[in-house]
This record gives C-alpha cells, sequence and structure tokens, in this order.
C-alpha cells in the first residue's frame, strides 16, 4: 500500500512539474543536452528526493545519507533540478548546466557536487559502484541504503552484468537499481538496436527480487520501492515504464529528443504545458 | 671499484658481484607481505582480488585477515568500479589481478571511477613485463605505465624489488589518492636490505657516476648496477638511479643527473613508448636538453620463453644497457661544447 495521503501525492505531483520545468530552463540556458530522459524520471527523482531517501540536503555529505547514483550520466538535468527543489542548492543555479566553471557538469562529478556519489556519463559503471557502497555499509553494520538509477540501454554494457552478478553474492538487499525503461537510445528503440528483452527474467536469472512499475505513477512507484525496501537477502530491481519526454506532449515517445535540448520556443510551449499541468493538478487537488 | 657502490649504503655488493650469490625473490612476495601488515594496521585496509589470489600474493592477506578479504572472480571492470565505490565510504582497498586485465582491460573505469573521482583505490598490478615468460604476449603487460601515467591524480610507482614492493605496499596504503603499483612474477634479485630507505616520489642514486646517468626503474635495476660494473674496468662511471616512483616523478634528482653526467640512458621493463623513460624525456625536453638512449621493448609485443631469455631477445639485459650507455657517450662526445 502506498503511504501517500492524496494531499502529499498532490504536492509530489507539482514537485514533479517544478522539476521538470527545472530541466527545461536549465537545457534551454545551456544549449546542449539530453531533454527526454531527465523528463521522464522527474516523477522517480521527486519520489527518491522527496520521499524515499534518508538525507540531509544542507549537510549533502552525512556520513549515515543514503545513496543515490545516477549511473546514465546524460539525464543529469533530472538530478540536479530534483535536487536544487529539493533544497541542496539554489535553483538559479540551474541556469549554470554545462557552463565553464559550474557545479553542474555536463556529466555529473562526484568532486564537484557534493552528494552526487559517483562521476558518471560512461555507462554501465554505477551499478558496480553502488554495489561496492553497498557492500561497504553491510560491512561496517551500516543501516543506509544504496539506490542506483540506471538507463535501460546501458544494460548492453557488460560491466553492468558484472555487478549485477556480484549484488546477489553479498545478499545486499540494501541495493536497489532502478531501471528507467524508455526504450529509446541515441540511435533508435532498444530493441532495435540490441534486444533487452524478456528484460525482468534476466534479473531474475542473476537472482534479484524484480518489480515492475509505472515510473511517471507516483502512487505506484512509491509503493513498489515500499516493497522494494521490504526484500531481505538479496537485492531489488525496479524496472520503471517510463514515456520519454513525459510531460512535454511534442517530445513524448519520440527518440529524437534523446540526445537534444528544446530551442527558445520550444521551451516556451514546453512551459506553458507544464504550467497548463500545475492548474489542472491544482484544481482537481 | 667497490666505493663506487657506496651510495647504497646497504646494497649487497658482494652478493652483486657474484651473480650466482645474489638472493632472488620475486617482487610480488613483497606486496603480499606489505599488504598483510597494512591491513592488520587498518581494518579499513582492504584486499579484493579477481580469481588470482595465489598468483598476485593476496593468498596470505586471505588467510590472516578473512573478514577484509573479496573475491569477485574474473571481473576487471568490477574490480576497480566496486572498489571506488567501497573507497567512497572510507575503504582503502587494494585490488589484484595481473597488470595486463587490471589496469589494462579496466582502464576507462580506472580513469572514471578511481581518478576522476578521486578515490583511494590502489590497483596492485601483478606479472608486469616480458619476464612473466611461458605465458606469452597476452599476458605480459609492457604498455601499462603507459597508460597510468597520462591519468591525472594517478600515482605510479615501480619497486626495485621484493623489500621495496613491500615498501611500497605501505608507502601507498598510508597516503590517500588512486594508485597504480606494478610488480613481477619471476624471482628477481634482492638489491636493497630492510635499511634502504624508501620515500614516495623520491628517486635514489643506487650508484654514484659522471660520464652516464643510469635512469631505470624495476627488476632492471640489478641489470643496470651489473652494466656500470663493467662499464666501470673500461673507465666508464655510470650514476644509476632508482626511479620508482614514475609519477609523480623526481625531476629535481633526474635534472640533476643530467647535468652531472651529460648523457642519460633510460631502463624499463616496458614498451619505449609512453613509458618512465618517455617521462624522463619529457622532463629533460623541457628543462636540460640531454642526449638519451632508450632501454626497453622497442614497439613490439613479447612471446613464450624464459625469462631471462626474453629480457635479453628483447634487449633489456646488461649488456644492452652497456651499448646503450656507449651510444649515450658518443652522442655526448658529438656535442659542441
Amino acid at each position: 500500500m502506498s503511504t501517500l495521503s492524496p494531499q502529499r501525492l498532490l504536492e509530489l505531483k507539482l514537485h514533479a512539474t517544478d522539476v521538470r520545468e527545472g530541466i527545461i530552463r536549465s537545457l534551454l540556458a545551456a544549449g546542449s543536452g539530453h531533454s527526454a530522459g531527465p523528463l521522464d524520471m522527474a516523477d522517480v527523482f521527486t519520489v527518491l528526493y522527496e520521499h524515499v531517501l534518508n538525507h540531509r540536503p544542507k549537510e549533502p555529505l552525512w556520513d549515515d545519507r543514503d545513496r543515490l547514483l545516477l549511473s546514465c550520466g546524460h539525464i543529469a538535468p533530472v538530478r540536479y533540478s530534483a535536487m536544487a527543489y529539493g533544497g541542496y542548492f539554489p535553483v538559479e543555479e540551474l541556469l549554470t548546466l554545462r557552463k565553464f566553471g559550474t557545479r553542474l557538469q555536463g556529466h555529473p562529478e562526484r568532486v564537484r557536487l557534493p552528494a552526487v556519489e559517483t562521476t558518471s556519463g560512461p555507462l554501465g559503471e554505477g551499478l558496480a559502484q553502488g554495489t561496492g557502497m553497498a557492500l561497504s555499509a553491510k560491512m561496517d553494520g551500516k543501516s543506509w541504503r544504496v539506490y542506483v538509477v540506471t538507463s535501460d540501454a546501458e544494460h548492453q554494457c557488460g560491466l553492468h552484468w558484472e555487478a549485477a552478478m556480484t549484488a546477489p553474492k553479498f545478499k545486499l538487499d540494501n541495493l536497489i537499481a532502478i531501471v528507467d525503461r524508455n526504450f529509446i537510445q541515441i540511435d533508435g528503440s532498444t530493441e532495435d538496436i540490441m534486444p533487452l528483452e524478456p528484460f525482468a527474467d534476466k534479473y531474475r536469472a542473476f537472482n534479484w527480487e524484480v518489480f515492475e512499475c509505472d515510473g511517471n505513477d507516483i502512487a505506484q512507484f512509491t509503493e513498489t520501492i515500499e516493497k522494494a525496501k521490504a526484500v531481505k537477502g538479496k537485492p531489488s530491481v525496479i524496472i520503471a515504464n517510463t514515456v520519454p519526454g513525459k510531460g512535454v506532449s511534442y517530445m513524448e515517445g519520440d527518440y529524437a529528443w534523446h540526445g537534444k535540448p528544446p530551442n527558445k520556443e520550444q521551451a516556451e510551449v514546453a512551459l506553458r504545458e507544464l504550467q497548463a499541468e500545475r492548474e489542472r493538478l491544482t484544481a482537481n487537488g | 671499484m667497490a666505493n663506487a657502490l657506496d651510495g647504497v649504503a646497504a646494497m649487497r655488493l658482494a652478493e652483486l658481484q657474484d651473480a650466482a650469490g645474489v638472493k632472488q625473490v620475486p617482487t610480488r612476495n613483497g606486496f603480499g607481505e606489505g599488504v598483510i601488515e597494512a591491513g592488520k594496521g587498518n581494518r579499513n585496509v582492504l584486499a579484493i582480488c579477481a580469481d588470482l589470489s595465489e598468483s598476485t600474493r593476496m593468498l596470505g592477506f586471505k588467510e590472516a585477515l578473512p573478514d577484509q578479504y573479496i573475491e569477485i572472480g574474473v571481473s576487471e571492470q568490477m574490480l576497480v568500479a566496486m572498489a571506488a565505490g567501497m573507497a567512497s565510504t572510507g575503504k582503502v582497498p587494494f585490488i589484484a589481478s595481473y597488470a595486463m586485465f587490471n589496469p589494462g582491460r579496466s582502464w576507462e573505469q580506472v580513469r572514471t571511477t578511481m581518478a576522476l573521482n578521486e578515490t583511494n583505490v590502489k590497483i596492485a598490478g601483478a606479472h608486469a613485463g616480458v619476464s612473466v615468460g611461458p605465458d606469452g604476449a597476452t599476458h605480459q603487460a609492457i604498455e601499462d605505465i603507459a597508460i597510468m601515467r597520462c591519468i591525472p591524480h594517478m600515482t605510479v610507482v615501480v619497486p626495485c624489488d621484493s623489500i621495496q614492493t613491500k615498501r611500497a605496499t605501505l608507502a601507498v596504503a598510508a597516503m590517500n589518492g588512486p594508485v597504480y603499483l606494478r610488480f613481477g612474477r619471476e624471482k628477481t634479485p634482492v638489491v636493497t636490505t630492510e635499511e634502504t630507505p624508501f620515500e614516495l616520489g623520491k628517486a635514489q642514486i643506487f650508484r654514484e657516476g659522471k660520464d652516464v646517468a643510469i635512469v631505470v626503474c624495476g627488476i632492471l635495476v640489478y641489470n643496470a648496477l651489473i652494466a656500470a660494473r663493467k662499464l666501470a674496468r673500461d673507465g666508464i662511471e655510470c650514476m644509476v638511479v632508482n626511479n620508482h616512483t614514475v609519477k609523480p616523478m623526481d625531476e629535481k634528482t633526474i635534472v640533476e643527473a643530467a647535468e652531472r653526467c651529460g648523457a642519460v640512458v633510460t631502463v624499463e621493463e616496458h614498451q619505449i613508448s609512453g613509458g618512465m623513460g618517455s617521462r624522463v624525456a619529457e622532463i629533460l625536453a623541457q628543462r636540460r636538453p640531454t642526449p638519451i638512449e632508450f632501454v626497453g621493448v622497442a614497439d613490439q609485443f613479447g612471446q613464450s620463453g624464459d625469462p631471462a631469455e626474453l629480457i635479453e631477445h628483447y634487449g633489456m639485459g646488461s649488456s644492452a644497457i652497456e651499448a646503450a650507455v656507449r651510444r649515450a657517450i658518443a652522442r655526448k662526445e658529438l656535442r659542441p661544447s
């Protein structure tokens, strides 16, 4: 059962709309970057930062924080936006995305921005590092958890499966992987480029507990992650089915938006749509 | 002659003069001893191995400190990335495989998760060089120094014998930052003693001389000393510099050696391209242009064979070093004074 009250659910939906706005504004300011993935993961990152993580935005390197890793570093704008709206840094800083001297590098860097936990961008490396962190926590008797957000296409990387094989060996039930299953990658559909299906079966065969849900349904994702946290003796993966470009009508489902930002006119349309969504939610709520 | 080696107070002079009498121990043994000592002194020191615990000499650690030992199987990229994750939580992981596989296979993980992340992971690269012997070219890492020394933040250490490898292991455990520690498989001469000092980043003058500076790292230090002794019979006095820290290199000692001798020979069990000697050349080209001869593998792969035979075949034996010294002197004499 979801732990969210109707009021809390509404707050989270509105928050996700803010996060999407931050993505659009930062990408427009940057003039380059990825649109579809960040937008489709806005709901997941909202739930993680606002509901799931045990963390202290004003003390980002607090020792006992849950670790949230973004393995597919190219969707960094969603993380940055969720961090800004979550109180880690001023929202205006989002406009420095990808600019010289910024903490918000085109692909995130651990040393520059505290609490991004890993440097990522080269795909397939997040689960491996997250496995190491979760193993450390087990060895030291710590109760913090590790969440690793991955893309679907990075499951084409060998290292990701080395990690998928390793985590169950050490019974890392403090490790939860979340897959952005949006079926797109730069050159087209994942199933055309290098098929991933039967995707859930692959994880089951590697001895993971597997959950599937709608990654754009905040209530459903919240409920799923609570179930994953209750799993004992093995790691869990949540295959979060998402719509690429979610929240911006002309981007939804179009892989052409994987790796490019909106121009000024397109951004204005997107921001108008997000404002309309905000009004719709408030009116219904 | 005897006095010429006094630069190394603790050098086993008598043994060095009689090759048959030199104590021979694999450098990897020094790593095995050092990592146990480091682990006993700090419970955050971990040994992580990719299915090569005996040959990388991590087995002793596994037996002595089982709670600090992790086995992850044949997955070298995982070895690096997982260790980087653990290091970010305060662990000090030593990760061991053959140098050919780590950092050979895992280079991008080393660059991104270890170095760009500035994590405190120590790579133990075993079985470096053609002296791996019968296993052949696939297992003989001779490009590893090149691919490690070009990565920012990385410290690269190539100790000369088993005692120094133990010292180096303890030294890198005590420092904060990513490290590549390189050692070999075969038994090789022990040229230092327990009393020989060791400091990261500080090259050691093992023999004083004025005619040519032989700058050498790793197991070939012995061959360099032998070559120097032979050359001394002809009145050629070589300085021998044990340049164990390839990065950050002791530029001061290198420049001073070049100034003193006016010619340099670099010696390493590695491709000439991109190795320790290349770094020496970079330094001297900028700060003290000096004729340099390079002893190392000349853009070739290794092959199966007896280690000593391979060292000779690829031009890294004492006679090859001697010849390089003579070439360097000839070039020095050609230069306008």
